[in-house]
């Protein structure tokens, strides 16, 4: 299948933004050859969307820098072609979904290059429909990006860029922001595309767990601009530079290694679909599992927040939420999960403030809030926006922070020794002075969270906290959030990552289509295949290796797994 | 540049859908009765600075025009007034050189004075002339209308804008030597 | 579906079978007419016209009430407006004084004055079928491809489209910002300080600017992308065919427009004056 040529083919590569001291990318040499399937992995910063950018030929054209050595796509050195040549060659998907629905409609989108390349437009209507097809939207042609859910969107996307007949598909962290069960659907479909055309494909991603789920031919680490590894998932997986990187490996991978299991032995290791254990493998697992102290988790404080029987629309004709009722316990940390609209974020705001519901009532600590102001929420409920560009108004981190003081009627000092307090909960106190135009997305992300904890809630609700974080990130900022968990602070987060609902937090809220459908651990929701199913949640591969080794109860299984975790990671600091 | 002319129709359009939700939605009352204080004209003024004066004109014009459409009815002379102010204000955007981080006093007095001339030139005169064209309306109520009107936006352009450009020329201050303490 | 920007109602009638690019046309051509005529007869007609066309385009007048009643104030507020700034602007533009009444002071109700104000009237009356039938029976798809056969270059054509496909997605995010400023008490009502209310919309207008600004960058990357701006040219997805009707009603226009243009200007000035 593989002919010689590369089709893409880094020589000695170097770039260096305008803006930056430093070069992005040095020396790199790559080859990939026409059909193969490739993901590339790395931190925050390593230069993934770089190399992304210089394929599809942004860089130059659209980012000025310095580049030497050369890089040809299908044949033609990039730095003298041009932008237009390079993408009737090379298609891009990128993270954001809003930001490429240029268009008005699915179908106009999905048209978009074509009209730029002067189609006709009855071989364009045409053509449109046959692309949407091969990405099964075409029977919503004429809706509105608001009508879509993440998922479709993203096959917009995808379609839009088929319709060039690219040889090159390249993705830049296509499931970011999906619900695990488009995640999965993503990735089967773009291998379905590639078979069906033999294209060649790149996709950039931190969750190659996810990635994995269908083959992979090879994965390129990279760190701080250089290639570290160039070699098969299987080799990967099995060697140490996962873990000494900083991504995070799968998370059966983790599991066969805590229990002895020489993962480097075992056949088909890179995709949990394939892993054959030997009987030896499997003993050693169950042995594993029966020294284990079972962990029990109970929680029986007061409530803390309750809803009852809440209905809610934007608009009159459309409900979104169902009669929720729910109870939330003080010292909880709780995870609100389900399909992409659902109404987990609709659900925060009823809780916030931001609407009010149609009917029901939310109360707080026994107390009925149904009727209370934002601001007058605000001192007990905190609520933390994805995006954190979308809260942050000052140019100094103290007046950040200090902004939800200025009206409460303390003093100066007071709101100072507040701020200092706070700040130094968050890791943020040597920064003070700083602008915040000089932190990193995750460190921004903080100031965000600091300025809701000043205000002294009691309850804190994050929407998607870690979306688009590395693993390194990811991880700072779960061991923060559960500090505050450890100090008394109920921690609510709504999230798509279901190795997070696994791992920091003891309760899991699962919507379908507006409805509370089941309030389980975490544990127990991800061993519920029929569950899994109608939530649009995704398995997890430590299920899968409970049944193949035979255990018959896999929920308490992943509870020794987590717990176990825990208990290194305890270690490990 | 080819790319520029690519980020100028975005921002056109960008520009106009803020100027819309702006004017259409939001609503700050200004303490005078009935009227709000004009926070799209800071805004336009904004993008007519990062942008210069195609953007700045098409795009305040583009958010006029379908603002009041919504409306039922569009005023033809005021749309003109905006995609003048915008125009002049853009003519000036070589002088506020705000991507190099510098908001200060030149930058400041140079945004001050486009202004005042920007809104002197759309209001008093492009759009009273059109008024007393297409409604013969009597000089006085026009430039009584218009006065206030400029003399409101010429406030709220240069307040709102300002401060405005001042946090965005913050955010891509150079880091420079920050110590941690 | 539909977009919900603007008062898009779809429905099978006439005018809504006519190309956006026709309906551009009658848009321009009415508004303009409107505009620079003053002449009674002909703004009479204008009038008797795109009430027909309202009435063609089964739009019912339930479904626009907020228009129309934002229109009614908007009228009677200028009405009131227009005569106490000046009362005597009638006579003297008509050369004539007819007294009615006295109401006290300088102001006196004249016949010219309240023929003039009739006039205005009618001005702003008419603008209100066309802007309906123009914004109700035009899909927003069309909009882009109908100004540009109209002669506009298609990337400005194009920021009009983007424009209508970005206004909820900014209007959600003002939203959200607004909410999250107000936890932390950021208010914009009458009773928060002059100046404090200015410091809380900035406070509001900032991060939605800066986003609208990652926003552009992010469009403009992926429209480079799919080769926005390659040729001189470009064609359009949604374009309906002109048909024969198309043509008959913009040949409609442009003679009603020469014939008005002419009848208006026809005693040397563009009003009409019956009183001399
Ligand atoms: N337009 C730009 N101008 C200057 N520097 C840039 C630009 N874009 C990225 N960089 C810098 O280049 C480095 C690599 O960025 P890149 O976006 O490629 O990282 P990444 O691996 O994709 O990270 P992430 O996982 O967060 O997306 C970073 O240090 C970043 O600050
Ligand atoms: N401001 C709004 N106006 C009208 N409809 C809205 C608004 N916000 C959300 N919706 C609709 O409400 C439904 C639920 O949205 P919500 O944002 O709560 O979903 P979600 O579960 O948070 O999804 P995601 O996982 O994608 O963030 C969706 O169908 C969405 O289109
Ligand atoms: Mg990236
Ligand atoms: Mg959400």
């Amino acid at each position: 299948m593989m002919s010689n040529t590369p089709i893409i083919s880094f020589k000695d590569f170097s770039f260096q933004y305008n803006a930056q001291k430093q070069p992005t990318l040095k020396h790199l040499n790559l080859d990939i050859y026409p059909g193969e399937k490739i993901l590339i992995c790395g931190a925050s910063g390593s230069g993934k969307s770089t190399i992304g950018n210089c394929i599809n030929g942004l860089i130059p054209f659209s980012y000025m820098g310095k580049i030497e050595g050369s890089l040809t796509v299908d044949g033609i050195e990039t730095k003298d072609s041009s932008i237009f040549e390079l993408s009737t060659r090379v298609g891009t998907v990128l993270q954001d979904p809003d930001g490429q629905f240029v268009g008005l409609t699915v179908g106009e989108d999905i048209a978009f290059a074509l009209e730029n390349d002067c189609v006709e437009q009855k071989q364009m209507i045409e053509e449109t429909f046959l692309s949407a097809q091969k990405v099964d939207i075409h029977r919503h042609l004429d809706h509105a990006p608001y009508d879509l859910s993440g998922g479709q969107k993203q096959r917009v996307s995808m379609a839009g860029v088929l319709v060039d007949k690219v040889k090159i598909l390249l993705f830049d962290e296509p499931l970011a922001n999906l619900d695990p069960a488009t995640g999965k659907s993503a990735i089967e479909l773009i291998d379905k595309i590639q078979k069906e055309s033999n294209t060649t494909v790149i996709i950039i991603e931190h969750r190659i767990e996810d990635v994995l789920w269908e083959k992979i031919d090879r994965i390129i680490l990279l760190d701080d601009g250089c290639i570290i590894s160039d070699s098969t998932p299987q080799q990967l997986l099995t060697g140490p530079l996962l873990v000494e990187y900083g991504i995070r490996e799968p998370l059966y991978l983790t599991a066969l290694k805590y229990t002895g299991v020489d993962v480097s032995k075992v056949e088909g290791i890179d995709n949990i679909k394939t892993v054959r254990l030997t009987e030896e493998d499997k003993a050693a697992v169950r042995k594993w599992f029966s020294m284990q102290p079972k962990p029990v988790l109970i929680n029986d404080n007061d409530v803390i927040l309750e809803t009852r029987n809440l209905d809610f629309g934007y608009t009159e004709n459309t409900q979104i939420l169902f009669d929720v009722s729910l109870k939330i316990q003080k010292g909880e940390m709780l995870a609100i999960v389900g399909r992409n609209g659902a109404g987990k974020s609709t659900l925060c705001k009823l809780v916030c403030g931001f609407e009010n519901p149609q009917s029901g009532k939310i109360f707080y600590a026994n107390e009925d809030i149904t009727d209370s102001s934002i601001r007058q929420r605000a001192a007990h409920i905190g609520y933390v926006m994805q995006n954190p560009n979308q809260m942050i108004s000052q140019s100094m981190i103290f007046d950040e922070v200090a902004m939800g003081l200025k009206k409460s009627g303390l003093s100066e000092e007071q709101i100072k020794e507040r701020v200092y307090q706070t700040l130094k909960i968050c890791g943020l106190y040597e920064f003070r002075n700083w602008p915040i135009s000089a932190l990193s997305f995750g460190q921004k992300k903080r100031v965000t969270i600091a300025s809701i904890l000043v205000m002294g809630p009691d309850i804190i609700i994050l929407d998607e906290p870690t979306a688009g974080q590395d693993f390194r990130h990811y991880t700072e900022i779960m061991e923060f959030l559960s500090q505050l968990n450890e100090q008394g602070i109920t921690v609510i987060i709504v999230t798509h990552d279901m190795h997070l609902m696994l791992e920091y937090t003891n309760r899991a809220l699962v919507f379908l289509d507006g409805r509370l459908m089941r309030d389980d651990s975490g544990s127990s929701v991800l061993c519920n295949p029929e569950l899994i199913n109608r939530a649009a949640l995704k398995e997890t591969s430590l299920f899968a290796i409970a049944n193949m080794c035979g255990i018959d109860d896999p929920v308490a299984f992943v509870d020794c797994f987590i717990a176990y975790e825990k208990k290194e990671r305890s270690h490990a600091e | 540049m080819k790319n520029d002319s690519v980020k100028k129709v975005v921002a056109t359009g960008i520009g106009a859908a803020l100027f819309f939700v702006l004017a259409r939605f939001v609503a700050i009352p200004s303490g005078i009765p009935n009227t709000n204080i004009a926070l799209q004209y800071g805004v336009q003024s904004v993008f007519a600075v990062l942008y210069g004066p195609v953007v700045g004109c098409l795009s305040g014009f583009i958010g006029h025009v379908l603002t009041d459409i919504t409306w039922g009815e569009v005023w033809w002379s005021w749309a003109f007034g905006t995609a003048v102010y915008g125009l002049i204000v853009g003519v000036f955007s070589k002088r506020i050189n705000i991507q190099s981080g510098n908001f200060g006093k030149t930058e400041i007095i140079t945004f001050v004075i486009a202004n005042a001339i920007a809104n002197v030139i759309a209001w008093p005169v492009v759009a009273a002339v059109g008024d007393m064209i297409i409604y013969k309306e009597p000089a006085n109520l026009v430039i009584a209308q218009l006065a206030v009107a400029a003399a409101a936006d010429f406030v709220c352009a240069v307040v709102i804008g300002g401060l405005l450009l001042f946090g965005y020329s913050k955010t891509i201050a150079k880091t420079g030597s920050l110590d941690r303490e | 579906m539909q977009n919900r920007v603007l008062n898009y109602i779809p429905r099978d009638s006439f005018i809504h079978r006519l190309s956006g690019t026709t309906k551009f046309i009658i848009f321009l051509s009415f508004s303009f007419l409107c505009g620079l005529s003053f002449d009674t007869r002909v703004l009479l007609v204008l009038l008797a016209l795109s009430v027909i066309g309202f009435i063609l385009s089964k739009i019912k007048l339930k479904e626009v009430k907020v228009m129309s009643t934002f229109l009614v104030v908007f009228v009677t507020l200028n009405f009131i407006l227009l005569f106490i700034f000046n009362p005597e602007y009638g006579p003297e533009m008509y050369n004539s004084r007819t007294v009615l009444f006295h109401i006290g002071g300088k102001y006196y109700i004249t016949l010219e004055q309240l023929f003039y104000q009739f006039n205005i009237v009618l001005k702003y009356i008419i603008g209100f079928p066309i802007a309906i039938l123009f914004v109700s029976t035009t899909n927003p798809s069309e909009f882009a491809a109908s100004l540009s056969s109209l002669g506009v270059p298609y990337r400005i054509s194009y920021s009009v489209s983007l424009a209508l496909r970005y206004i909820p997605d900014i209007q959600k995010d003002y939203h959200e910002i607004s909410q999250s400023q107000e936890a932390r008490g950021v208010a914009l009502g009458k009773d928060v300080k002059f100046f404090e209310r200015i410091g809380n919309a900035i406070k509001i207008l900032l991060p939605l600017v800066l986003t609208s600004l990652e926003r552009i960058d992010a469009i403009s990357n992926s429209m480079q992308l799919r080769s926005f701006g390659k040729n001189k040219t470009r064609t359009w997805y949604v374009k309906k065919k002109m048909t024969t009707a198309d043509y008959c009603v913009i040949a409609f226009c442009i003679v009603m427009f020469i014939v008005g243009m002419i009848v208006t200007n026809q005693g040397g000035n563009n009003i009409y004056n019956p009183f001399v």
